[in-house]
């Protein structure tokens, strides 16, 4: 903020092209800022931690198989090879085996991993811009408002949420993953903004909120600036549980055979139909149902390990020792993204 | 705290009638219009039946005529509903009150013996970690409760049916009961009522099992936050100047200040266990409520559908407000704060 400030002042002065190369610098030095603060100090964090570190490269081998895995595995099909090879059999060319219809395991969960992830980051998106939008205009909004807002929230909460995503699936039989992704996450936001309804209140109680009311700030950089860095706790660690919560509801309903699904199978899909096909039975089947059963647990098992190990990122105190500027800058603290004072909420 | 109460009922009230709303017009959305497809089918099979009679037959299935305007429709149905009326069953012909009347018990038997189990596992847990912080059987508990909870409870279904049902054969793989079996519900044979029992808790074992090893980690781990945060206030560090034992410090500070809190989340998980029942009893061929919803869904019965998931947030709606109304009166701190928790 002071660097415009500046600006607008040596415009009024006459010296505008002067000021050209510095404030330029200045902006280059304002972004290494930013990114300093939001992903270089929070990116040092959670590698200091052995469970952030564990889940975040669980995560990145999920997003990478997403993103490569199909350009560079073959596309599982049908009679693509024997039927039911057991894993490491014929070397290298099936690698996790094939299932009764000959089709390559490895392939089936590689091919059936975009769509998880797309549904996975419109689900959570969709939870955490819902949560986060409802549950600060209630609590910071309060009266009426909070009243009509609370009451909608509580009753989207007491829905189940299975059933009721059932119900759903049966009416507009989604084939699209990030259709799929809001339905699954339909009632999970309102868990999210109740939390941050009560954050936002206790937060909005504060004196530094106060403060920056006394002098006349607006509503929204009073939130931007005051309330939002201290509720990114719980958007992450939300953003996580409703990932969670795809992947598991996805994989059950899917599973279940409730959900349509094109040609390439779901990880749910394979457990069906590795169930069905009599894998509980014959011990060399026992692959086909351990592969999907693997993938989705060490999936689940990252994002819980990464959620909890970034919990320390919020913490400001953490943050100072792994920031570079935040220390050695001494930068004005309204101008801070992270002020200090979040240390004492939660 | 009067005004709570009334709120707090007021609440209740309108998300039953919310859900009853969502219900009817979802019901209305329904792939090939169940009425119509119902209809149609009427005519087909009985070409001599006269419009009336057709009717009179939609609307006791699905409680709504599509011939009426909108909002008498909904007015018949939501009134339907108030009465216990939540339809007919397409395919097994009985009111959907039967059919939920005969699987609910055998639901809540089930759900309410895996969420005592794994909320006492997990509290008990919980609370010896808290207590050896930092210790190797805290890192240790911390990371199977964490493992454990983030494997969605099916998958533990599945595992343990392969394992304890297919191969080591210790277990039924599933049903409600043996079929040899009488089912006896009577005081006055005690001997055939607790076979019966028994026969019955055998075959739920792996439902519960699975269900109680997944929440279970999950208790643990909000225990062991609850009773860590406890430990540091103040008031303990009074308890231990004032010379009480470790015991009551234990039971009466720590275990009831740390517990509290989830107890409104054990009355939710009530309500929510019934739905989560949907895909554990599948996976055990249990026939629960569950089961016959999937079951409706797959023979397009929606009536029966519908009233499932009625029953079902109904039972959510009253353990929630439970919880909310008793929870004054075990934390008194909530009364204080109108309930503000």
């Amino acid at each position: 903020m002071s660097e415009r400030t500046e600006s607008l002042g040596a415009l009024n002065d006459g010296d505008a092209f002067e000021t050209v190369a510095d404030n330029t610098l200045s902006r280059r030095e304002r972004y290494r800022r930013l990114v300093d603060r939001w992903v270089l100090a929070p990116g040092r964090i959670v590698w200091s931690d052995v469970r952030a570190r564990i889940g975040a490269l669980i995560l990145l081998l999920y997003v990478l198989v997403g993103l490569l895995g199909p350009r560079l595995y073959p596309e599982p099909a049908v009679n693509q090879g024997p039927r039911s090879v057991t894993p490491l059999a014929e070397g290298l060319t099936y690698p996790l085996g094939t299932d009764n219809l000959g089709r390559d395991i490895l392939g089936q969960i590689i091919w059936a991993t975009p769509s998880m992830l797309q549904m996975i980051m419109a689900g959570g998106l969709f939870v955490t811009v819902m949560g986060v939008a409802v549950g600060t205009t209630a609590g910071y909004a309060g009266g009426r408002t909070d009243r009509v807002i609370s009451l909608i929230t509580d009753i989207v909460m007491t829905i189940p949420g299975l059933p009721l995503i059932v119900i759903l699936a049966a009416i507009l039989e989604p084939q699209n993953p990030i259709v799929m992704g809001l339905i699954l996450t339909i009632n999970v936001w309102a868990g999210l903004a109740r939390e941050i309804r009560s954050q936002v209140l206790s937060i909005s109680r504060h004196s530094y909120v106060e403060a920056s009311k006394a002098m006349g700030l607006s509503t929204p950089s009073i939130m931007v600036k005051d309330v939002l860095p201290n509720i990114m706790p719980y958007v992450l660690i939300t953003f996580v549980n409703a990932a969670r919560q795809v992947i598991f509801a996805s994989v059950g309903l899917y599973f279940l055979g409730v959900l349509p699904y094109d040609s390439v199978v779901n990880w749910g899909v394979m457990i069906d139909q590795a169930v069905s096909g009599g894998a509980m039975h014959v011990t060399s089947m026992a692959h086909w149902l351990i592969a999907p059963l693997a993938t989705i647990t060490l999936l689940s098992f990252g994002l819980i390990l990464f959620s909890q190990g970034t919990d320390r990122m919020f913490n400001p105190r953490v943050r100072a020792r792994h920031s570079s500027t935040t220390s050695s800058d001494g930068e004005p603290t309204d101008d801070g993204a992270t002020p200090t004072t979040g240390g004492g909420v939660r | 705290m009067q005004k709570y109460y009334v709120e707090r009922t007021f609440q209740a009230i309108v998300t039953v009638v919310s859900v009853m709303t969502l219900a009817f017009f979802l019901l209305r959305l329904m792939p090939g219009n169940p009425a119509d497809a119902y209809r149609a089918e009427l005519i087909q099979n009985n070409p001599e039946m006269s419009q009336a009679v057709i009717d009179q037959r939609v609307e006791r299935k699905l409680n709504v005529l599509p011939s009426d305007p909108l909002h008498e429709q909904y007015l018949t149905y939501v009134g339907g509903l108030l009465r216990g009326d939540l339809g007919e069953s397409i395919n097994e012909g009985v009111p959907v009150s039967e059919i939920i009347a005969g699987a609910l018990p055998w639901t809540i038997f089930t759900m309410s013996i895996a969420l005592l189990l794994s909320f006492t596992i997990g509290i008990s847990l919980g609370a010896a970690m808290a207590y050896k912080e930092g210790s190797r059987f805290d890192y240790g508990s911390s990371v199977l409760s964490i493992l454990l909870n983030s494997i969605p409870n099916y998958i533990v279904g599945i595992l343990l049916i392969w394992f304890l049902g297919y191969r080591l054969e210790l277990f039924p793989t599933g049903g409600r009961y043996s079929n040899d079996m009488e089912p006896a519900m009577s005081p006055l044979e005690p001997l055939a009522t607790a076979a019966f029992l028994g026969d019955a808790f055998w075959h739920a074992s792996l439902l519960i099992a699975s269900f109680t090893i997944v929440a279970a980690g999950g208790w643990a781990l909000g225990m062991r936050g609850n009773s860590i945060q406890v430990l540091g206030e103040d008031y303990l560090r009074v308890a231990r100047l004032r010379g009480l034992s470790e015991r009551r410090i234990a039971t009466r500070y720590v275990g009831r200040n740390a517990v509290l809190p989830l107890y409104t989340a054990l009355l939710i998980a009530i309500g929510f266990a019934l739905g989560g029942s949907v895909i554990l009893e599948q996976v055990f061929t249990y026939p629960g409520v569950g089961y016959y919803m999937i079951e409706a869904l797959e023979a397009r019965d929606y009536p029966l559908m519908m009233g499932i998931f009625l029953v079902m947030t109904i039972a959510v709606v009253i353990g929630v407000y439970i919880a909310d109304l008793t929870y004054g009166i075990i934390d008194p701190r909530a009364q204080a704060r109108g309930g503000e928790h």
